[in-house]
């Protein structure tokens, strides 16, 4: 994780959603279930905060979005082959160290159900609820070949790097995970 | 200390304690308070730190049997 911009600009009020909220902004470029899950703490948590929370899906980062049942995507054979061997969905997410082909990913997962961790799945459902922002990067999904019909429901418009730095430079919390 | 609202936090693991406590203190009004009992480690610091920077304040705070019990007063 790497900090990009931090500022201190507390309005210490004891505000839950104001309009002048504080900002955050998160870069969610991982594929890896140890990345996502992070990124869906810290969003419900800046929410929780009373911030406005946006999160901006690229590259990998973007199969966390993926439906359940969007298979393999893409219409080159080369955007189905990466589809493929990437998976997707908070289903497909894999760990960075010992996946072991999904088996790792399993045993982190049981791991979490059994010490009654909030999954993927359920923080970003829970994000969702919290009013968190959920931006795909247009360009991604292009290169990837992804529709937003690929993708779940209630996600903000696709957008670019412009919007992103454009929200980064008012927020005082940008991560890039 | 009687508090009027209740949040029980037992079992539930970093983030969730602090949703919990947020989304109580959304329905809540100015000067009410809210008893949390919680098993997390992090709530211990989780929930002061919240609460300091919400505006809100901590009331009371101890450890018994392994729970964490805090009441907080919204600000």
């Amino acid at each position: 994780m790497t900090t990009l911009e931090q500022s201190t600009e507390a309005s210490p009020e004891a505000a839950d959603e104001t309009p002048t909220a504080e900002k955050m902004v998160l870069i969610a470029a991982s594929g890896d279930l140890d990345k996502a899950w992070p990124v869906m703490i810290l969003a419900t948590t800046g929410a929780a905060y009373g911030m406005d929370v946006t999160i901006f899906f690229t590259f990998w980062g973007l199969g966390i979005l993926k439906r359940q049942d969007a298979g393999i995507t893409g219409e080159d054979w080369r955007q189905r082959m990466m589809s493929a061997f990437t998976g997707g969905s908070t289903d497909g997410l894999k760990l960075s160290k010992i996946n072991f082909g999904g088996l790792g990913a399993k045993f982190m997962q049981d791991l979490a159900d059994e010490k009654n961790v909030a999954s993927v799945q359920e923080l970003l459902e829970l994000a969702q609820e919290m009013g968190v922002k959920l931006w795909p990067c247009g360009m991604t999904m292009d290169l990837m070949g992804l529709q937003e019909s690929d993708l779940i429901d209630g996600l903000d418009t696709p957008a670019g790097a412009g919007a992103a730095i454009s929200l980064m430079k008012e927020a005082s919390i940008s991560l890039f995970i | 200390m009687e508090a009027d609202v209740t949040v029980d936090a037992r079992g539930l693991q970093c983030p969730m304690p602090v949703i919990k406590v947020s989304q109580a203190m959304k329905n809540m009004t100015s000067g009410q308070t809210l008893a949390i009992v919680a098993t997390d480690r992090g709530a211990l610091s989780d929930i002061p730190a919240w609460a300091g920077d919400m505006g809100h304040s901590v009331k009371e705070q101890f450890d018994q049997n392994n729970e964490y019990h805090f009441v907080l007063e919204k600000g």
